[in-house]
């Protein structure tokens, strides 16, 4: 194994696991499509970000992007409660808007933006390796490879520190208040780091693919087990599998790496689902059985 | 002036292609839109338009051609079969519609990045652009192009036409249209097909993104406007068909302006406007509401404590100043004199030189606030057992809302009492 498919695959998975931790968030929430309207979103923020800075990996950008997945977040809820829209609805109107309105800013100015929606879509894990991060002449290896780690490093910091106090919040909010929890708090805080995420692993993995990895992995492990933690640690070993099983596939078929890692998400998913759906089958013939065996014997 | 006659009169083909076109789809998106908004699967068409790639794709790979038909057909049949797996999965595991929903979308487009990439490695030449079915090629469309979109319009509003009653039913109250002997499945499938052949026609013009947009915008607009499902879906018709003319117009005027991304700006724009000003539920109606109804309490408070004064001294023809009917309302403000300035416009007050009498129409109307404040408290006590003491503050709001009717209903009840629980007379009608 080359250095640079190592990158690609240690970068990728570092993104695939931050995003299953914090999508295990999602889903119990019911705010999975929450990722997708912030993925689409964030698109004038890096617009703007980038006209002003003029460099892809820039710090100014990721901060203009993760305003703007806040803002997305801020304004979803406040359609959907001030304005009494419903909530499906109130997430497509606002990341459509966002949306189209970072298209029109990149073809305002295409010749000074190397960007576009497809990029923005697909992302383009081939080209992870290219730009370096420089320590002050040296180079000590890919800018996308740092932000993975230390966004890793950042949302496992909060998912330990803040363990009881995000899952008091995800299962009973109300509880959550009784005890003095402010859950908008933490609502906002969590929304904070999925757009943070969602920025970093744009680049590398695409909108769509951060949407396969909030949600695919998050979900599968939701439907084997009953309790947090293990769907945490269960999410996070489903994404690392999928980020290297579809590794190895890209090169097997020479297709897109990202695309194959949600291929792979997908069928840990549909395995997850298939042994759900036999367990949920057995189970109720089970008990019939016991049940007309306790008629018989009377 | 020049470019708006030269775009309006549609001379230029080009021009007439992208106009027509839009306008037709705007007329088959709002209109599936409606009923899936009312569905509450809002989003079920952002994943259907992310997962027509594959089908995309696949149909590429076998018929070897860019062939428009055999494309659409290929997105018509992977966009059924994502809604299908939507359904599946949200119906068979513990797993919300939301969810599933995102599972569908980004596995499918996954799927279908992986057979484009797979495609253009292989380097067969005819591939390229194949992913502009993905991002929309609105400015360019062609006359083949808005036949289809004109045969896809007709279907659809002549399904809405054939069934209307049908879907309005399904929509609104799936249990109760099954009960009756609907059958809500296949109406299911056609709203299902309906939607999805609008959105893989729509891809192609506007983009997968945009799609969203077109399909769930206009309805929730329409939906702020109206209660009703004939005017919602005029309205949802006619927003998006300005917005289209809209777009269409602003990437004339600036040609390396997208057309698409312009629908949605301007429909967005138009979002933000209902959300202000319509009626019912916009925020400036409802503070000019909340702001009128203020004017009126305060009118009909100071109006109640002028006759109550002169009920203290059993004549009405006296004047007071702004102190006398301070001594009366302890909320009363600086705006005091203002409101009195109104009534005296309005010719319930003669308000001169810092003095305010009662005219013969302001006593009528203070003593029949006083009437229904009282009554109220009457009411409470005796009706609904409150204590007296306890009734003053809701008899405070509730003088201001009680009808006419409400009010005869009350002395009905009550059997015309003369005096309220705090031994004070009820003044009677005359």
């Amino acid at each position: 194994m080359h250095f640079s498919d190592f990158i690609i695959v240690f970068t990728a998975s570092c993104i695939a696991i931050t995003c299953a931790l914090l999508g295990c968030f999602l889903v119990l929430r019911k705010m999975a499509m929450m990722g997708d309207a912030i993925s689409h979103s964030v698109l004038p923020g890096i617009a703007i970000a980038y006209l002003l800075s003029n460099s892809r990996d820039s710090w100014v950008m990721l901060l203009g992007a993760t305003a703007f997945g806040i803002l997305t977040t801020l304004l979803i809820e406040q359609v959907h409660q001030r304005m009494r829209v419903q909530e499906d609805a109130s997430i497509g109107l606002v990341f459509t808007a966002f949306f189209s309105i970072g298209v029109i800013i990149i073809s305002a100015y295409a010749e000074n933006i190397d960007l576009d929606q497809e990029c923005v879509l697909y992302g383009e894990m081939v080209h992870l390796p290219l730009q370096s991060l420089y320590w002050g002449k040296q180079a000590i290896g890919p800018m996308a490879m740092y932000n993975a780690v230390v966004m890793l490093l950042l949302v496992l910091t909060a998912i330990v520190l803040a363990f009881r106090r995000l899952q008091v919040c995800t299962f009973d909010p109300g509880f959550a208040v009784s005890l003095g929890i402010s859950v908008s708090v933490w609502h906002y805080l969590l929304m904070s780091l999925v757009s943070f995420t969602t920025v970093v692993s744009f680049e590398a993995v695409g909108a769509i693919l951060v949407v396969a990895f909030l949600v695919v992995p998050s979900s599968a492990a939701f439907l084997l087990t009953q309790r947090l933690s293990h769907m945490l640690v269960l999410a996070a070993l489903i994404a690392l599998f999928s980020a290297v099983g579809g590794y190895y596939l890209a090169y097997w078929l020479d297709a897109s790496i990202a695309g194959c890692m949600t291929c792979v998400a997908g069928l840990f998913f549909l395995v997850a689902f298939l042994s759900q759906r036999l367990l949920n089958k057995t189970i109720p013939l089970t008990k019939e059985n016991t049940g007309t065996k306790a008629i018989g014997i009377n | 002036m020049e470019t708006i006659v030269r775009f309006f009169s549609l001379q230029d083909p080009n021009v007439r292609y992208v106009v027509l076109g839009m306008l037709l789809l705007s007329v088959s998106t709002a209109v599936i839109g409606t009923f899936s908004l009312l569905r509450k699967k809002a989003l079920a068409g952002d994943a259907v338009s992310h997962a027509v790639l594959p089908g995309v794709c696949l149909s590429f790979l076998i018929s070897g051609q860019k062939e428009i038909w055999s494309l659409m057909a290929g997105a018509f049949v992977s966009g059924l079969l994502s809604l299908w797996c939507v359904q599946y999965i949200s119906k068979h595991s513990k797993l919300k519609e939301d969810a599933s929903i995102g599972i569908v979308l980004s596995v499918f487009f996954g799927l279908g990045v992986v057979l484009l990439t797979f495609i253009q490695h292989q380097g067969n030449a005819s591939q390229s652009g194949l992913d502009a079915f993905l991002f929309g090629k609105a400015a360019v469309l062609m006359p083949s192009d808005v036949w289809v979109m004109s045969i896809v319009a007709v279907v659809m509003l002549f399904m809405v036409y054939a069934f209307y009653k049908e879907f309005t039913l399904f929509s609104f109250d799936p249990g109760f249209a099954q009960s009756i002997g609907l059958p809500v499945q296949r109406l299911e499938y056609i709203l299902t097909a309906l939607m999805v052949m609008s959105i893989v026609m729509g891809i192609q013009t506007v983009g997968v993104v945009l799609m969203s947009a077109m399909l769930i915008t206009p309805a929730a607009i329409a939906r702020f406007w109206t209660n009703q499902l004939f005017r919602m879906l005029i309205l949802s018709v006619v927003f998006s068909m300005i917005a289209s003319v809209a777009g269409a117009y602003i990437s004339f005027l600036a040609p390396n302006m997208p057309t698409g991304p312009w629908i949605v700006v301007v429909l967005s724009g138009m979002a933000l406007l209902s959300f202000l000003v319509a009626p019912q539920r916009g925020i400036v109606w409802k503070w000019w509401q909340a702001r009128i109804l203020k004017r009126k309490t305060a009118e009909e408070n100071v109006l109640k404590a002028m006759y109550q004064l002169g009920e203290k001294e059993n004549s009405f023809q006296e004047t007071y100043t702004l102190e006398d009917i301070f001594s009366r309302r302890a909320y009363a403000t600086v705006y005091t004199s203002r409101i009195l300035q109104r009534l005296h416009h309005q010719g319930y007050v003669i308000w001169e030189q810092g003095e305010a009498q009662l005219t013969a129409e302001g006593i009528r109307k203070g003593s029949l606030i006083t009437r229904r404040h009282r009554l109220w408290e009457t009411y409470l006590t005796q009706v609904v057992n409150i204590a007296p003491d306890h009734v003053h503050d809701d008899a405070e709001s509730m003088e201001h809302l009680i009808t006419e009717e409400l009010e005869k209903k009350l002395l009905e009840q009550l059997k015309d009492p003369s005096l309220d629980p705090h031994q004070s007379e009820i003044p009677p009608i005359n």
